[in-house]
């Protein structure tokens, strides 16, 4: 074999050689590619499902109860103009208006009502990737549509909705989900308000069986820091989840249309309901954001008496709304 | 000789891909060759620190004593409303029980600051400045060493994954299980709506960013064999502070 040719196939191998390792790092790179993209399937729990609300905290506001008393805006960080718009406000009689008895059922009414929630996801047809997860709670207007592909929020401009707009992302296996666009609605069941302009920050926590939500309103108009509320579901393994009215039904009181029933200042007449029943200091009643905090006890300690008896009055049919042995339906003795 | 080359040239990637796959997988799990790591090496997140209770959801139940006979909120049997309804603080002061309203089962719902520190590699030590209590949270193979039951309880805790049947996509994305026996009965009220000594609580801790802070949810788990036809579950609210200049222990108190 002479020079020229031993040359030739030393750089034929090389070229070969080369060509391969090309090959090698393309091929590497495209499982890699493949892997990355495969990646965001995993990256998300599985929170698809029917799931019933656990309803032992702010019971009385939940179901089974009266409803929240009128005036109860305990641990509430309201503003004087959330505070004065509470005061103003006849929930009872706005909701048995025909033309006001939606209002107030925003998506905000997800983390006080007595409803439960299926959940389920919308896919890419062609990558699988989730669009979108979607929450459909009994007695809210529409569900909750989570957008989960990476678009922006609407212009402040946009048009507002009882559901808003919400976009999510995933970290570290939690669901953080943040709402905009939203039009007032309340945030506690007695009517207490929020403005179009409060958004709503949700974290979605699966522990086994349990979805824990954390919720976060943050509203510039009427209140003065983030208001937090929580609630536990719990898996019911495919049962739908506990059934309620509409919240959109309910007996007219033959109100105008047009007509918006309210309290003018200093004139609600349920304004000292808690006090003449529990004891509380108005200003407890009404809030504030100080009130949230452990040290709020010692502003109260030479003014609250505990009553010796719970006081609360049973307002509908079937309701004990003290509690007691009973008050919740029984669920299978073992957790699944 | 063509053959090998191209068993390199797509072995060599989807064997690269596939050690790729093992240590996601191994980090995922908290495996691999070195040893164990300790659970305070090996956290999810950053528990230490002290935390505020946040009040917002049933205030007039957690923020001041509560009346006598309000039971809501409570799946509670025709046997706890027994021992409900004959509820006398100024007995369980004199019987020097004054602490049965600040149990591990109800200590968190209270109006308290928390103060968690890690006492060694492996045990987390949380302290509630209400009613002065303190909790020790066991990882790894500890096992309760038995004797009376306590206010407090002996509690095992894990990193848990917050995924169902499957590995954690980080291990980051794992909170705090906390599994509590061994109670001396107590209240999970402070008037008096009873656990028994055969409670179990379970807890999950998750901690999250907010733009003021941390936050820390707390999600609590009561079975009760005696007392509860339901477990009882209910999520509190604590936020992060940036140092103890807050921190007011107060002694227990059956009336206040």
């Amino acid at each position: 074999m002479g020079s020229d040719a031993l040359l030739g196939k030393v750089v034929t191998a090389r070229l070969a050689g080369e060509v391969t390792m090309k090959t090698t790092i393309r091929t590497t790179l495209v499982a890699v590619l493949l892997l990355a993209a495969a990646a965001p399937a995993f990256a998300q729990v599985d929170i698809s499902g029917t799931w019933a609300q656990r309803p032992y905290t702010d019971s009385l506001g939940y179901n089974p109860g009266n409803g929240p008393t009128p005036v109860d805006y305990t641990g509430m960080p309201f503003n004087e103009s959330g505070l004065a718009r509470a005061l103003a406000l006849s929930y009872d009689t706005q909701i048995a208006s025909d033309d006001r008895r939606c209002v107030l059922y925003t998506v905000a009414y997800m983390m006080q009502g007595p409803q439960g929630v299926r959940i389920w996801a919308e896919n890419d047809p062609r990558t699988g990737e989730p669009i979108s997860w979607n929450f459909g709670f009994g007695g809210v207007l529409s569900p909750l549509t989570v957008w989960m592909d990476g678009r922006s929020h609407p212009s402040k401009y946009a048009p507002h909705t009882s559901s808003g707009f919400t976009t999510g992302k995933w970290e570290n296996d939690i669901l953080t989900t943040y709402t905009t666009h939203l039009v007032a609605g309340s945030i506690r069941r007695n009517g207490a308000p929020h403005s179009d302009e409060a958004t709503l920050t949700v974290q979605w926590i699966r522990h086994g069986d349990l979805l824990i939500v954390s919720g976060r309103f943050d509203d510039p108009i009427y209140l003065d820091g983030p208001y937090h509320l929580a609630r536990v579901y719990q898996q019911t393994g495919g049962a739908p989840p506990r059934a309620f009215g509409a919240p959109c039904s309910g007996g007219s009181e033959g109100v105008a249309e047009g007509t918006v029933r309210h309290h003018l200042p200093g004139q609600n007449p349920f304004a000292k309901e808690l006090t003449e029943r529990y004891n509380l200091p108005m200003k407890a009643v009404l809030g504030g954001r100080e009130s949230m905090y452990p040290e709020y006890r010692k502003t109260l300690k030479d003014s609250y008496v505990p009553p010796n008896k719970c006081n609360t009055p049973n307002l509908r049919a079937g309701i004990v709304a003290c509690g007691g042995p009973g008050t919740y339906p029984t669920l299978p003795r073992e957790r699944p | 000789m063509r053959n090998v080359t191209r068993l390199t040239t797509f072995a060599v990637p989807v064997l690269l891909a596939g050690l790729l796959c093992v240590e996601i997988s191994a980090q995922g799990q908290g495996r691999g060759s070195a040893a164990p790591q300790t659970a305070q090496a090996s956290a999810a997140f950053d528990i230490t620190g002290y935390w505020v209770a946040v009040i917002t959801q049933d205030w007039r139940l957690r923020m001041v004593m509560p009346p006598k006979g309000d039971y809501m909120g409570f799946p509670m049997t025709v046997e706890s409303k027994k021992v409900a309804d004959v509820w006398d603080p100024a007995k369980d002061e004199a019987a020097g029980e004054q602490c049965k309203g600040y149990g591990a089962a109800g200590l968190m719902r209270l109006p308290t600051r928390l103060h968690v520190t890690w006492q060694d590699a492996n045990t987390l030590r949380m302290d509630a400045d209400f009613g002065t209590q303190t909790r020790v949270f066991h990882f790894g193979e500890w096992t309760s060493p038995g004797g009376a039951p306590t206010w407090q309880g002996d509690s095992v805790a894990t990193w848990s994954p917050r995924r169902v049947l499957a590995a954690p996509s980080s291990p980051k994305a794992r909170g705090l299980k906390v599994v509590t026996t061994n109670m001396r009965p107590a209240y999970l009220r402070r008037n008096g709506v009873p656990y028994s000594a055969g409670a179990t609580l379970t807890e999950y801790f998750d901690v999250f960013p907010e733009p003021d802070g941390d936050m820390m949810i707390v999600t609590t788990v009561v079975e009760d064999p005696i007392y509860l036809y339901n477990p009882l579950i209910v999520a509190s609210h604590f936020k992060k502070e940036p140092n103890g200049a807050k921190w007011d222990p107060t002694p227990c108190s059956a009336k206040w």
